[in-house]
């Protein structure tokens, strides 16, 4: 078998029927038979949930509980989906985590890009130590700081607002890290040039520099917004009222609400579910970049 | 694009010689590093560093009933976690963090092997593996809390199928942290494979061809040749899963509030619930064990730091 391949290797003109893995034979056929059965055994697992909390989402309430258990909905019944609306004010939670999410992420690329435009185009003393106590806050769990941040914005008078949801995360050392990287890239030539032409830094800044560096701006906007959308302990502790709290804590009241009735919850968590879902749909790619950042030097 | 804005202009400047670097210039650069670096700087000095100091401060004093520190007790907090109580809280957050990263980190580490054996579609496979990612910890939760109801079918359904008792999911001090496992597994294994398909993609192309050659395939080549040049990946999940798993929090209140009899109560829900359920507001201890927390996260990130210099300098 080994001196086939090497044969084959060595020749210069691959020719593909005489390549050894396209070869069928019995081995290379259970192999792969064996590869796609494992596949399908950790496939199914992870996808049933996915399917079924929109399947879930228009079944009657005696197809969830029926006997061997439905797959499929009996029609598309929307009983679920009315039923979450009118549980807990969803549109508005929605517009919650709307307003949270998209004042979060705007905040952390509007902070993250001076930052980091400062970190790779202009010198100043301790630069680098600035930059290390930066990546140094990354290590600090936000639980360990909840209960400061919590006296804090009550003692403000904003518990139960949207300032006090987003203060404490307007800016964060990841967005910085990752376009540093991106800006580090940038050609120094083109930066010299506008320079000479006068161009001050935060025109550079604006009308240059952040077009070139999309990509990275929309992998760390796509990062911030689905982490702040799906935020769970800090909404959970600073607001009190229905009208304040997110669709993540919507959720929460829907199961303690309404603990019987798995449909309900069901079509609650597949509204949740619908931007971050077209998010990591549409832009897998960008996603990829913004969570891999760090694995992959 | 780059040259939209300066059309009229010649693109290489006339010849005045670039101006040296002047102290003047230099403070003017650093002033407005200043300004470029101060709304984060804010940020982080209101709402990541006076709360660390702060947290400090509260964990050492007692408080009245409305969370109000009213006297110093040293460290008597930390010592209170030597109680069977905390104790218990610890191992169960170790039972936990254990439990959620040895499975998730083998199960991804076996998916993207299995992938690097497929042959069409394996991009559009992973996507479907990372799906999970978009579901938020609550909205996984809540779809759980479905499955483990006695209300619902499926899982139920499928044990009586299989001839096996009913599993009493979230109402048994034995089963209920492992459903909270199962759930945090399978939110947090599309992250896995994405970190993992990354590494495999940044492994050289010659390295397999050359093990192929020498007549490695399949289960030998994935094994001898791929999984040893992952090491920094796999090292990289494995932390990165363990400071997760630390701070998990939604799933245990959304599924069982830290019960039954408290079995499922870590270290984070722990916090949670000494200072914000029930109205207890005892803030004192549980800003000591935010502090306990803290410092098993940061010893997690510098081993982590340490060990990833090390990689980076004899790759």
């Amino acid at each position: 078998m080994t001196t086939v391949v090497r044969d084959v290797a060595d020749d210069p003109v691959r020719t593909a029927p005489t390549r050894n893995r396209h070869r069928l034979t019995a081995g290379v056929v259970t192999g792969r038979v064996l590869l796609y059965l494992l596949l399908a055994a950790f496939l199914v697992p992870v996808m049933f949930p996915v399917y079924y909390v929109f399947a879930g989402t228009f079944m009657e309430s005696r197809d969830l509980s029926a006997f061997p258990p439905r797959l499929l909905p009996s029609g598309l019944h929307l009983e679920n989906v009315r039923g979450a609306l009118d549980a807990v004010p969803m549109l508005r939670m929605y517009g919650n985590s709307l307003v949270m999410a998209g004042i979060i992420t705007a905040s952390q690329l509007f902070t993250s890009a001076l930052a980091a435009y400062a970190f790779v185009f202009l010198r100043f003393r301790g630069s680098a130590v600035v930059f290390a106590l930066f990546l140094s806050t990354l290590m600090v769990p936000a639980e360990a700081t909840f209960i400061p941040n919590y006296l804090t914005i009550t003692g403000w008078g904003l518990g139960d607002s949207h300032a006090g949801l987003v203060l404490p995360f307007l800016a964060y050392a990841f967005g910085t890290f990752l376009l540093r990287q991106s800006f580090k890239q940038f050609p120094r030539e083109l930066y010299d040039a506008a320079r000479m032409d006068g161009m001050g830094h935060l025109r550079f800044l604006w009308t240059i520099l952040m077009p070139l560096s999309k990509p990275a701006l929309t992998a760390v906007g796509m990062y911030v917004f689905i982490t702040s959308w799906n935020m769970y302990f800090w909404p959970l502790i600073i607001t009190r009222s229905a009208d304040m709290q997110t669709l993540q804590i919507g959720l929460n009241s829907l199961k303690v609400g309404e603990y019987s009735n798995p449909g309900l919850l069901l079509a609650g968590a597949a509204l949740s579910v619908l931007p971050t879902l077209a998010l990591v749909i549409f832009g897998q790619r960008f996603i990829v970049r913004g969570l891999t950042a760090g694995a992959v030097k | 694009m780059t040259t939209g804005p300066a059309t009229d202009r010649p693109v290489v400047s006339p010849p005045s010689p670039r101006p040296p670097r002047t102290r003047a210039r230099s403070g003017r650069d650093a002033l407005l590093a200043w300004g470029f670096l101060g709304p984060s700087v804010v940020v982080f000095a209101l709402f990541l560093v006076y709360p660390l100091g702060r947290t400090v401060y509260l964990s050492m004093h007692g408080n009245d009933i409305i969370g109000r520190p009213n006297r110093f007790v040293g460290l008597s907090h930390f010592a209170e976690m030597a109680s069977p109580e905390y104790v218990q809280v610890l191992v169960t957050t170790l039972l936990f963090t254990v439990g959620v990263v040895l499975p998730g980190v083998a199960g991804a580490l076996v998916i993207v092997l299995l992938l690097e054996g497929v042959l069409r579609g394996q991009k559009f496979l992973r996507g479907a593996f990372a799906l999970p990612f978009a579901f938020s910890v609550a909205s996984a939760s809540v779809i759980f809390a479905v499955f483990y109801s006695p209300g619902n079918s499926v899982l139920n359904g499928i044990l009586y199928r299989l001839g096996l008792d009913q599993v009493p999911w979230l109402t048994s001090q034995e089963m209920a942290l492992w459903s909270i496992v199962i759930t945090t597994v399978w939110m947090n294994l599309g992250y896995g494979v994405l970190v993992l398909a990354a590494g495999i993609g940044s492994i050289p192309k010659e390295i397999n061809e050359a093990a192929r050659i020498d007549g490695a395939t399949g289960p030998r080549l994935a094994w001898d040749v791929t999984v040893p040049m992952l090491g920094p990946q796999l090292f990289f999940l494995i932390v990165i899963s363990t400071i997760n798993a630390l701070q998990s929090f939604g799933q245990i209140h959304i599924l069982t509030g830290g019960g039954p009899v408290g079995s499922t109560t870590t270290l984070v829900y722990s916090v949670y619930q000494d200072a914000f359920a029930y109205g207890t507001s005892d803030f004192g201890r549980a800003s000591a064990q935010a502090l306990v927390l803290l410092l098993v996260v940061l010893v997690c990130t510098v081993v982590q730091f340490g060990v990833i210099e090390r990689k980076v300098h004899y790759s």
